[in-house]
């Protein structure tokens, strides 16, 4: 197999138009790369400007302190909030506005349940309110039957902060996955891995003559 | 409104630029033909619009399906739903009809599992007494499937005198890549339940070929190929063509007619510049289409005359009818033994590395359907995006919600820790299932707009019944739970909707009798012939493989044809 080195791999990822298929010209791959990398500029600079679009101030303020709740910094990573989760969650609300319904509405469940509970909202509440009150909504199964409105929302709220964690630089970070990369040669999956599984190579090689397993 | 007609005859026009328009141009502008292609859509480019090796946050919504039904990263500007261009489902029906507007079409983001078909996928009347057979054999064909693998370029391996399985023909195949270790995993399930399970077979290189790189296992094949590693017609197909200098590629050209003259005979193509709006008309002595097989079939209704009342080439009234797509259903497991796996790079390509083609051939008259399914495996840590670990809740292996530190750790220890399977099967053409033209719709263009009947059988939904079984029975024979709940016969064992799958197949379909077939064996119409179809219009029956192995196979075949008898002036 033809190995392909860093920058050789570079050029061929930096510069390829639609049609060369083949051969391109070095005119043509300077311009290909600058196109990715004024897309990747334009993104960057997107997310500096970045505005809360559809939550108030007091709805911004009630997911920042949730979405802590739900994704705490901890020995290995930061929070929700050092993720953007709450920027995510706001722009997913212009973006997919048939979830602005069940958000807004969800955090004013919450509060009218704080003020019954406790007479503050639940931004306003002490950190053992607010526990409180996650605690009664965050196990549907065990969930009493009055709060269905309020589970529905707080299960929400908690997928929405998976997604908008996990998928931050950080988050990835957290869980080590170590795809998304280039890989001159495919080696299939390591030997502590294979073990872990019980499983090994040997039994396929009929099907794997060049590679050495 | 004026006609902007172009003086220029080409050879020969080709609507569509995806599979078979994409091999329709290379093969007939390297037999000396000069082609002009049109294509509804814009110009894709790779470099610029592909977003391979790109992170969820690189863009504020995480690469959630808002726009695109595959997701924001996704090649593909299209789905189920375009604006301006609606279509319409007959009362008590579903069909879901996907369109990809852009040069190469749904060729830039598919899944690339290419699937040789079978000698019996051939002739399934005389192996069953449904449908119909083909007017050729998988003889006919093989010498087609051959040249595509080694120009096109696969992966996968040749078992049929291993495993037995004599409708999984040899091919000319690069070296599969080596399994995941989850996939060595379900193997083993697999060949305790008698299963096979073997390489896959996918259009991806493993080693170069034609001057394009080999896979780089970023497993983003669906985000388009920056390295040209994988099948995408515009750098595989049109690229060569380009380089003949014989090709001319039009993009915003949505067709509306296939023009013909009072001798019968095809004269080229009526469309609307979709950049200007302007009517504008391109002749060519020859017309194949290759628009998909409902573009084509509501093309051929749509070009009604006085010669051709039905419609062209539908004097038989056969075009629309037989339409099919692929069964579909899938399960997924929580596999505990996965927890703790040593973290690895486990992408690889864009796909499964390995497979369970369709293995109860011997048994069919055991079962109650008729044909069969392969099963396409995933799971295991992928790249996060939107969606991630929703739904913890009700997860097996989970506390059933909470939140903190604990509720992090769980994400942590169950991410990857699952194995999911989707079945494609073989569904059987039937009398109520068919397209048509909406008499009361046009689209924004003013372009009649197809209706579609849709009815599954029983004998598609007892498939799905047995998908559902032989998922649950894997996931348990590894030791792992079923995540959510197995549906059962009120939501027809989980079969998807009509389009879904997107192999819809059928509606031009061609055969040796003119007033039951559109097409001859040539895929050129019994009635008009300087006319040709090379999209999965002209199939006679689905297999229970993916289509687009056999469009690029047949439109070769097809366009062999017409480069012979051009040469011999018959046409």
């Amino acid at each position: 197999m033809d190995k392909l080195n860093r920058r050789q791999a570079l050029q061929v990822l930096g510069a390829a138009p639609a049609l060369a298929g083949i051969a391109w010209t070095e005119a043509e791959a300077q311009q290909a790369h600058q196109h990715a990398q004024q897309a990747r500029r334009s993104a960057v600079a997107a997310k500096v400007a970045y505005t809360p679009k559809f939550f108030t101030a007091h709805e911004m303020a009630t997911i920042t302190a949730l979405t802590n709740l739900i994704i705490p910094k901890d020995d290995r990573s930061g929070g929700a909030s050092e993720a953007g989760v709450p920027e995510f969650i706001d722009f997913m609300m212009v973006d997919q506005p048939d979830r602005q319904l069940l958000m807004r509405g969800g955090i004013r469940w919450v509060d009218s349940e704080c003020r019954k509970r406790y007479g503050q909202t639940f931004f306003k509440g002490t950190a053992a309110q607010q526990a409180e009150l996650c605690d009664a909504l965050a196990y549907p199964a065990k969930a009493r039957p009055e709060h269905s409105h309020g589970v529905r929302f707080f299960s929400a709220v908690r997928d929405l902060t998976a997604t908008g964690f996990f998928t931050s630089k950080i988050g990835i970070a957290d869980l080590d996955y170590k795809g998304n990369t280039f890989v001159p040669v495919w080696t299939g999956a390591p030997k502590e891995a294979l073990d872990h599984l019980g499983v090994s190579y040997a039994p396929l090689s009929k099907w794997y003559p060049e590679e050495s397993v | 409104m004026q006609v902007i007609r172009s003086p220029k005859v080409y050879d020969v026009v080709v609507v569509g630029s995806g599979a078979g328009g994409g091999i329709a141009a290379k093969v007939l502008t390297e037999a000396g033909a000069e082609v002009c292609m049109l294509e509804a859509g814009p110009q894709w480019d790779q470099a610029r619009d592909g977003k391979m090796l790109g992170w969820p946050y690189e863009s504020p919504r995480r690469g959630a399906p808002t726009e695109r039904p595959f997701g924001e990263f996704d090649a593909a500007w299209g789905g189920w739903e375009l604006d301006g261009e609606p279509y319409t489902s007959a009362p008590g029906s579903q069909f879901d009809w996907f369109r990809a507007r852009m040069l190469g079409g749904r060729t830039n983001h598919w899944g690339r599992i290419s699937l040789r078909w079978g000698p019996d996928d051939f002739r399934r009347k005389s192996v069953d007494s449904l449908g119909d057979d083909w007017p050729f054999t998988y003889d006919d064909i093989k010498p087609y499937y051959d040249k595509l693998d080694e120009f096109v370029g696969i992966f996968g391996s040749n078992h049929a005198a291993e495993t037995g399985l004599h409708n999984e023909p040899d091919g000319k195949f690069q070296p599969p890549p080596l399994p995941r270790a989850y996939e060595l995993y379900f193997k083993q399930a697999a060949d305790r339940l008698k299963i096979a399970c073997v390489p896959s077979r996918l259009s991806i290189l493993t080693r170069p070929l034609n001057g394009r790189a080999a896979c780089h296992y970023c497993a983003q094949c669906g985000r388009g190929c920056t390295t040209h590693s994988n099948f995408q017609s515009p750098t595989v197909l049109l690229s060569p063509a380009m380089k003949t200098g014989k090709l001319t590629i039009v993009t915003g050209a949505m067709a509306r007619e296939v023009l013909s003259n009072a001798e019968g005979k095809a004269t080229g193509i009526s469309y609307v510049d979709t950049t200007t709006g302007e009517e504008r008309t391109v002749q060519g002595r020859i017309v194949v289409l290759a628009a998909s097989a409902c573009e084509s079939a509501r093309l051929l209704l749509n070009s009604k005359s006085a010669r051709f009342p039905n419609g062209l080439a539908n004097g038989s009234g056969v075009v629309g009818r037989h339409l099919t797509d692929s069964t579909g259903a899938s399960l997924s497991g929580f596999i505990p033994k996965m927890i703790g796996m040593p973290h690895h790079n486990e992408d690889g390509t864009g796909g499964m590395h390995l497979y369970m083609p369709w293995w109860l051939h011997n048994v069919k008259d055991k079962l109650p359907f008729p044909r069969g399914y392969h099963i396409e495996p995933g799971g295991g840590r992928r790249m996060p995006g939107f969606g991630f670990m929703g739904g913890i809740d009700r997860h097996p292996g989970g506390s059933g919600g909470g939140y903190g530190k604990g509720l992090k750790d769980e994400y942590r220890r169950l991410w990857g820790a699952t194995i999911g399977f989707a079945g494609r099967g073989e569904m059987v053409a039937n009398k109520d299932t068919y397209m048509d033209i909406d008499p009361n719709v046009v689209d924004k263009w003013g372009i009649p707009v197809p209706r579609f009947h849709w009815k599954f059988g029983d004998a598609e939904r007892y498939q799905a019944r047995h998908m559902m079984e032989t998922f649950k029975a894997l996931i348990e024979e590894m030791g792992g739970t079923v995540l959510g709940k197995i549906p059962g016969a009120d939501e027809d064992y989980g079969l998807a909707a009509g389009g879904r799958i997107i192999h819809e197949a059928g509606v031009v379909r061609m055969g040796d009798d003119p007033n039951a077939s559109a097409l001859n064996k040539h895929c050129q119409a019994h009635e008009v012939k300087n006319l040709f179809v090379a999209d999965a219009g002209p199939f006679v029956s689905q297999a229970d493989k993916n289509l687009t192995w056999t469009i690029m196979a047949l439109a070769w075949r097809t366009c062999d044809y017409i480069a012979d008898q051009r040469k011999a002036l018959a046409i």
